[in-house]
């Protein structure tokens, strides 16, 4: 009976893990908007590795510049490699003020990839911190995919492993294991297949940082708006004293 | 005042009663000295429909209603207007805020019985803006053109489609201007959203207030004051709504502001779990996209009671007619509401036991419909989501029965009896005939259905066993 109560009860829990797919579990990022060191070392990546099939078409590069600590000739020198192919209307190339946008066309995307390249300026508000960072260290060798690559996060997906030459690659380990009920359960791991120019820890590390930038971008006002925040608090609360004081010596001869 | 001043006021005052208007509605509008709590809600509902037509106005300078353009110039707002993330914030936390001081304002009406006669036409006023807010808050979730505002789109429009004889397929394509939701969708919703619906919403409001005007507040007691005047003709009982409750609204304006910006500040999309945000969901930061459907759509929370109602009635004959007809159902009961109520006395607190618990199983069936209407629907949860849906219109059904207090064991009451009764064997024989679902639970929704049933609806029909207590003649201080 015990049992069929907690039972009872688990029915009532959100079946969440079924949205965004893909059995494998969320691992969990570290983001920390205040570490603005681990922010530019994600904007180095995004702006090397990521945005050249994908666009962070809602974001300027003046903003990120300004958002991270780095002067314009900054951004300019070291960010605005895509600017060398995606140029403006008038022919120009990129500036500083304009949108982190690609080159790449939908249609090409759909020829290379099978599939329209998502804009990321706001996927880390669409599917969150953990799914991300999960996704992009679980690249693993699937000679039957396109690219030879598979994701357990995000299965069948459409991108290559975009970082290998960091990761390295690795494969695949299914073992099956019996979970307290006795059911069947799938355990994922994986295996080196070859090195690549980072250890797992650097790798790793190097990932948090891309996804802390990633959710830096989802809402580049995040740290100010939590700033004012507390003003406003301090404000209101201090309000509230007065607002009852007010009303207090109104309502005195009403019995 | 300077006599230049009045004089001003004079000359305004031969062309327009703002003198009059400002007496009649304010300085001299005598409202119960007893109001509660549960009395804040109603300038606060005001107040929010403040706050979305002037946030709403600047979203309007900037958004753009265009399939192509609508998701950047959202995010464009976000970033690039000056606070255009501060008005955008205002408008979606408004939006919750709106309904959940609508229900605490309409759950205010329920418990001292505030529809009651001589107050039936600002009840039904108030479910026609209830009405009207849901349409606005509809059509407004479409404008971000984020995935769920397209697949939810999508969702309601279809419920029109499931109109049997040929009418539901031709009406939500003229609903949507075309065979699927798209950009001719997007530019009419906007239509709706910032013009349409808002001037119905305001013109019913005003009705709402100048019904309430005409006959006066109710209170926490139920007591009408103006059965107790003094020698000026004054109700005893009452006082000048400015400055009393002007100055109280205050306080309850700031606490009210405390929680919309702790929540607007420092969870603006009302996350509650890694991948559940209430207020703004999470897979609308992804744009709209025709081709693939999420995995779990889910209204915003606000619908969902009734989207989970919905739900839980299984298609028959092939069509979603029978879950869009409760749906319907469950928001046309409402207006009938005061007529229901056969209790001699108003205010719960006078009542007897049988409107407590009726009131207090309603509640928690429409938390827990709200609930089963965020999360994805298994066997399980639909039956208990079918009892709650009992439960929700048993509330309003078996009412005449169990408001009064009398032996009413005649005439047109038997075969109305009979006929819930038998929808309700019918509803657990068809419980027993799930395989899906175990039998411990089965059995737990069945005698809670059945006992539910026997309690407000058989016995009070036919035994007189609940007392009402007597109503002060004044209205008591607490």
């Amino acid at each position: 009976m015990k049992n069929k109560l907690i039972a009872l009860l688990l029915l009532c829990t959100p079946a969440m893990s079924m949205a965004a797919g893909g059995g494998y579990p969320n691992e969990s990022a570290d983001i920390n908007l205040e570490n603005e060191q681990s922010l530019r070392r994600g904007a180095k990546l995004f702006v090397n590795y990521c945005l050249s099939c994908h666009s962070a078409a809602y974001m300027r590069y003046s903003r990120m510049g300004k958002d991270l600590g780095l002067t314009d000739e900054q951004v300019e020198n070291n960010m605005m490699f895509v600017s060398n192919f995606d140029k403006l209307d008038s022919g120009e190339p990129k500036k500083i003020g304009d949108l982190m946008t690609v080159a790449m066309t939908k249609k090409d995307a759909k020829v290379f990839f099978g599939t329209e390249v998502p804009d990321l300026t706001v996927v880390a508000r669409a599917r969150g911190a953990d799914w991300l960072y999960t996704y992009l260290t679980t690249f693993y060798v699937d000679e039957s995919r396109p690219f030879g690559v598979n994701n357990a996060k995000f299965p069948s997906v459409g991108m290559p492993h975009v970082m290998w030459e960091l990761e390295g690659m690795k494969k695949k380990v299914v073992t099956k294991e019996k979970d307290s009920n006795g059911h069947e359960v799938e355990h994922i791991s994986f295996e080196k297949v070859t090195e690549g120019s980072m250890t797992d820890a650097e790798f790793k590390q190097a990932m948090n940082d891309l996804v802390n930038f990633l959710v830096y971008m989802g809402e580049p006002i995040k740290l100010e708006r939590q700033r004012i925040g507390i003003y406003v608090m301090f404000f209101l609360i201090l309000f509230f004293f007065l607002a009852y004081l007010l009303k207090k010596e109104y309502w005195k001869d009403i019995h | 005042m300077t006599s230049k001043a009045m004089a001003l006021l004079g000359w305004v005052d031969d062309r327009f009663p703002l003198t009059k208007l400002w007496k009649e509605h304010l300085s001299e509008y005598y409202a119960p000295k007893n109001f509660n709590f549960w009395y804040f809600f109603g300038s606060l509902a005001l107040l929010v429909l403040v706050i979305q037509i002037v946030s709403g106005i600047f979203l309007t300078i900037h958004y753009k209603p265009d399939a192509e353009l609508a998701f950047a110039s959202v995010e464009y707002i976000m970033r690039d207007v000056p606070w255009g993330w501060f008005v955008r914030y205002m408008h979606s936390t408004g939006a919750s805020a709106f309904f959940i001081v609508v229900y605490l304002h309409m759950y205010r009406g329920l418990i001292y019985g505030s529809y009651r006669k001589p107050r039936e036409l600002i009840w039904i006023f108030g479910v026609f803006i209830y009405l009207a807010l849901m349409a606005e808050a509809f059509f407004g979730y479409l404008l971000p053109w984020g995935q769920m505002s397209y697949w939810g789109a999508q969702v309601i429009v279809n419920l029109f489609a499931a109109i049997p004889f040929g009418i539901g397929e031709p009406l939500s394509e003229w609903i949507r201007g075309d065979y699927v939701i798209s950009d001719a969708t997007l530019n009419r919703f906007f239509a709706f959203h910032v013009i349409a619906v808002p001037l119905v919403l305001i013109m019913l409001v005003a009705a709402h207030i100048m019904a309430l005007h005409e006959v006066g507040s109710n209170n926490p007691d139920g007591v009408e004051i103006k059965k107790n005047k003094g020698a000026d003709g004054i109700p005893l009982d009452g006082i000048p709504f400015h400055p009393y409750y002007t100055v109280k609204d205050i306080l309850g304006v700031v606490v009210f502001m405390i929680g919309f910006f702790a929540v607007m500040f420092f969870n603006p999309t009302m996350q509650v779990t890694d991948t559940l945000s209430l207020f703004i969901e999470s897979p609308n930061f992804e744009p709209a996209n025709p081709l693939k459907t999420p995995e779990h759509i889910a209204p915003v929370w606000y619908f969902t009671p009734f989207y989970a109602m919905l739900r839980a009635v299984p298609p028959m004959l092939g069509s979603q007619f029978p879950g869009v007809l409760v749906m319907g159902a469950a928001i046309v009961v409402l207006f009938f509401l005061p007529w229901l109520d056969k209790s001699p006395v108003k205010s719960f607190r006078y009542k007897g036991t049988y409107i407590r618990v009726a009131l207090a199983t309603f509640v928690i069936s429409f938390i827990l419909l709200g609930y089963f209407g965020v999360i994805s629907a298994t066997a399980e949860r639909t039956m208990i989501a079918q009892c709650a849906t009992v439960i929700y219109f048993g509330y309003f059904l078996y009412m005449p029965f169990y408001s009064r207090h009398e032996i009413t064991a005649t005439g047109w009451r038997a075969p109305l009896v009979a006929l819930y009764s038998i929808l309700t064997i019918g509803l657990i024989a068809y419980w027993w005939m799930n395989d899906e679902v175990s039998a411990t639970l089965k059995l737990i929704v069945s005698v809670v259905t059945l006992v539910y049933t026997i309690y407000l609806l058989i016995i009070p029909a036919y035994v007189k066993a609940d007392t009402v207590k007597q109503v002060p003649d004044r209205v008591t201080s607490k």
